[in-house]
């Protein structure tokens, strides 16, 4: 139903932080609080509208040292989008 | 159970700023008798309860009430709660919220307002509200967008106006708002007194959900329309507050520090304040918000009960205002023994709704509510019931 962003950056309404309290990422929005696994955390603090699902892969593997990630990056934007996360 | 380790920090902090409310909701969940203790923290107070609760984890902050604009240092209050690294919720009918104010307040760093509209017609709205409003909340609506704010648009359902939901939903889209949320009425406070004129009936529901599930359907994640379930009219309770003591705390104007906005209406618990305990003290070691959390105080069927993880035994204060006893299983789940009373109601409002006409509304008002203030709780429960 919602195509994927070609450079995927949060959508206005979210604001996203790190809570010391819950050692995570946190995605903020009106009423509401998303707490994000590690691996969500990485890949949304790096959609920032500039880099495209290519430049996210390859960024990432980079940090972590890791190959193969694309399928796992795809989908997890496909889920952001899908919840309005990411535009 | 007051073992610190396991019980997890707040998340959620309720500023219920004031009871005062130019308005008069005949479903508001305040306190029937509000009107009786008028004390509200100072300024000062209000600061060192937000620092608090920030450094204990708590990332949602919202002003509410009563309507939270009658406060003036409500800005001030937004201004330290941003700073403070809080998500800065504003709840408000709209009353009040006058351009400079609502600029100010952006710079400020307020994150997102939500703003009440009782109907899509101004006749309903204003009957609802027993206020003049309908205009002035348009003109409120117009400058969220103006200046820019994510907006949730709430509007509170039931047999007035659960057939209007096309025209609400239509209503939200031309405002722009990024959430709607429908809130089938929670019979707590003014709400409960008023239940038997506001309960639909079931085929309004139905039909009211279809309509949502088009529109939902229609918008994609363009509009978000959350549609908050009558619990009266389900099988299994809510998970009220997400669990007692878990994420949710609420300090009431006069520093009442509550586990959820209702829990006042509970007998036999004292809330703790906020000018004389730390919230440190009052979250994880107080009783009142030790009462609830986890299971060793459930009865069946909840104690054996599978999903008990899940809804908590749902909410303590329905249980008590429904059964007399909080501790019982809210009966609005099937598996409790006094879920034919809750049905009961439900089939009353099918076959013979009390109308306005035989039985007016009351509304929230100052003079109503002195006249609950000398009755105590328990009688106040015996008398809606």
């Amino acid at each position: 139903m919602n195509e994927l962003p070609v450079k995927p950056k949060l959508a206005r309404l979210f604001r996203m932080q790190w809570e010391e309290a819950q050692g995570a990422y946190v995605l903020l929005y009106p009423e509401g609080m998303v707490k994000l696994n590690q691996s969500a955390g990485e890949i949304l603090k790096r959609c920032d509208g500039e880099r495209d699902l290519a430049a996210l892969v390859s960024d990432l593997e980079q940090s972590f040292g890791a190959t193969g990630l694309e399928p796992d990056v795809k989908g997890f934007l496909e889920v952001a989008t899908e919840r309005g996360w990411i535009v | 159970m007051s073992d610190t380790k396991h019980i997890p920090p707040p998340l959620w902090l309720l500023a219920e700023l004031t009871y005062r409310c130019p308005l008069h909701c005949v479903f508001c969940y305040n306190p029937l008798n509000y009107a009786e203790n008028r004390n509200e923290l100072t300024t000062a107070q209000w600061i060192d309860v937000m620092q608090q609760a920030r450094k204990m984890g708590a990332a949602q902050l919202g002003f509410s009430g009563g309507e939270p604009l009658v406060r003036d240092d409500l800005e001030e209050l937004i201004g330290e709660g941003h700073r403070l690294g809080y998500y800065t919720n504003l709840i408000t009918s709209g009353v009040g919220l006058t351009e400079p104010r609502i600029a100010r307040m952006k710079e400020l760093g307020l994150d997102h307002i939500q703003l009440s509209f009782q109907d899509s017609t101004k006749e309903m709205n204003d009957f609802l509200s027993s206020t003049k409003t309908f205009d002035l909340k348009s003109r409120v609506a117009k400058l969220i967008k103006q200046y820019d704010y994510p907006m949730v648009l709430n509007v509170v359902l039931h047999r007035y106006n659960l057939d209007h939901v096309g025209r609400i939903i239509e209503m939200a889209i031309e405002m722009g708002v990024e959430y709607l949320e429908l809130a089938n009425t929670q019979y707590y406070g003014w709400g409960m007194v008023n239940r038997e004129q506001l309960m639909p009936t079931r085929e309004q529901l139905e039909r009211a959900e279809a309509v949502v599930n088009e529109y939902r359907a229609k918008l994609g994640n363009k509009v978000r329309i959350l549609f908050v379930v009558p619990d009266y009219f389900e099988e299994r309770p809510k998970a009220c507050m997400n669990g007692w003591g878990s994420v949710f705390l609420a300090v009431a104007a006069d520093g009442a520090a509550l586990p959820c906005h209702a829990a006042k209406s509970l007998p036999g618990l004292d809330f703790p304040n906020v000018t004389s305990a730390t919230l440190q003290d009052i979250w994880y070691k107080s009783d009142a918000f030790n009462r609830y959390r986890g299971d060793a105080w459930m009865k069946e069927p909840c104690r054996s009960c599978s999903e008990k993880d899940k809804d908590f035994g749902g909410c303590r204060c329905q249980a008590y205002a429904l059964t007399g006893d909080a501790e019982n299983a809210d009966p609005v789940c099937s598996k409790s023994p006094h879920h034919g009373d809750v049905k009961k109601i439900v089939l009353q409002a099918q076959v013979k709704p009390v109308t306005v006409a035989e039985k007016p509304l009351i509304y929230r008002s100052d003079a109503n509510s002195m006249q609950y203030a000398s009755i105590p709780i328990k009688d106040i429960r015996d008398k809606v019931t």
